[in-house]
């Protein structure tokens, strides 16, 4: 059943694969984000009690959702990479690592200048709050983890191991504003009900959520294919590449 | 699968049910202190069979009773009562209210018990829920007539 994804622990095949995807992410990255992106701040009607404020919303969401979403997509890497060993598995987590530790730092970001003008403070200790922090400490975490060790491999089962730990951070940010009371309100669409987001407000917001899922797959895919490179810099296909680039760009 | 894959397979689960085990027992031990605050009915009758004791500092969490909002004219000091099932405590605040503030709206207030149901408030926050939607909706579906803040005197008898 998982056959086909086999060829891909070789470094050359997934970095072929890299190359046919990233364009398609670049494009639903222009399409969605710039739709969403412009609908949401700018003819999405405003909310009845929080105004223009609610503009936040389409950039707040998004990255807050996708912090996760991220977190868990590095987390099935480092599993791969822990349990199959492969090279491209633990590549691929350090390529989501910063994506992901940016995108919840702008989650917390969003957050907090949303939370002045509505709930009048920056920055409140509760259990939302505080484990979507956690969850940027532990993209950190991560990090610096694999920047410690010189062997890389090493360095990715070590980092890989943390981030395996880390999920059950996951759960525990999403279900937090229902354990617990909190100041951060409920969960508004990542729930089996129907959203609390009336229409006009919800359709750009899930464009901006396409579209922020697009430019995170973008980058970290970018970030994928130049760690390839850097890693296999003395394989012979890398060479051929390199060269052949060399060629290409002085034919431009 | 190659036996070697297995057991690093079976590692890595057992390691994440120990985990995902230990950690929910801490959570489950700390339950009471990751609650941000304590309900009315928390404060008059007692969380885990613990009423919070005069002079405590706490967080309450509440909806404004309608029409207990007092403001004093002369001065930013302001009044109202709190409730969520049943039991009403009264906070007490001097300074300026966040704009969400309103009766109906649910808040947070930090503060000292004074006696046991008064607050006596040095931080209040708004609360909002998790419903959006455009200002005309909010009026066909809850009533709720839409008014910009700078459109009206919302500070009732306080004004300009």
């Amino acid at each position: 059943m998982w056959k086909w994804l086999h060829p891909y622990a070789k470094t050359e095949n997934a970095y072929a694969l890299c190359n046919t995807l990233l364009p398609w992410f670049w494009a639903g990255t222009c399409v969605f984000l710039s739709v969403g992106v412009v609908w949401g701040l700018v003819f999405a009607p405003q909310d009845y009690q929080q105004f223009e404020s609610v503009r936040i919303i389409y950039i707040h969401v998004p990255s807050a959702i996708l912090s996760m979403g991220a977190y868990v997509a590095m987390a099935v890497a480092a599993l791969v990479g822990i349990v199959w060993q492969w090279r491209t598995a633990f590549m691929t987590m350090i390529a989501i690592a910063p994506v992901g530790a940016v995108v919840t730092f702008v989650a917390l970001f969003t957050g907090a200048a949303w939370g002045k003008p509505m709930w009048g403070t920056w920055w409140i200790w509760d259990a939302r709050l505080t484990s979507e922090l956690i969850l940027l400490f532990l993209y950190i975490g991560v990090i610096a983890l694999y920047g410690v060790f010189d062997d890389k491999q090493q360095a990715g089962k070590a980092a890989g191991v943390m981030a395996l730990v880390g999920v059950v951070n996951v759960p525990i940010i999403h279900y937090s504003v229902v354990w617990w009371n909190t100041l951060h309100q409920g969960a508004s669409i990542s729930k089996v009900d129907k959203p609390d987001v009336a229409d006009p407000m919800l359709w750009p917001l899930l464009i901006c959520l396409a579209g922020f899922a697009f430019f995170i797959a973008a980058v970290s895919t970018v970030r994928l294919k130049s760690e390839i490179v850097r890693r296999e810099m003395h394989r012979p296909w890398v060479q051929k590449l390199v060269s052949n680039d060399g060629v290409s760009s002085d034919a431009i | 699968m190659n036996p070697r894959r297995k057991q690093r397979l079976a590692a890595v689960g057992i390691v994440g049910v120990l985990v995902f085990g230990a950690i929910g027992l801490m959570l489950y031990a700390l339950n009471d202190s990751i609650d941000l605050f304590y309900t009315p009915s928390e404060i008059i009758e007692g969380k885990q069979g613990q009423i919070p004791q005069v002079g405590q500092r706490l967080r309450i969490g509440g909806m404004v009773v309608e029409g207990s909002v007092n403001r004093d004219s002369q001065t930013l000091d302001v009044s109202f009562d709190l409730i969520d099932t049943g039991p009403i405590v009264t906070v007490e605040y001097n300074g300026v209210l966040p704009d969400l503030f309103r009766e109906g709206q649910g808040i947070v207030a930090t503060g000292v018990l004074v006696s046991p149901t008064k607050i006596r408030a040095q931080q209040v926050l708004a609360k909002h829920d998790e419903e959006y939607m455009p200002p005309e909706l909010a009026e066909k579906m809850k009533g709720i007539k839409h008014v910009k803040p700078s459109d009206v005197d919302t500070y009732g008898n306080g004004g300009n």
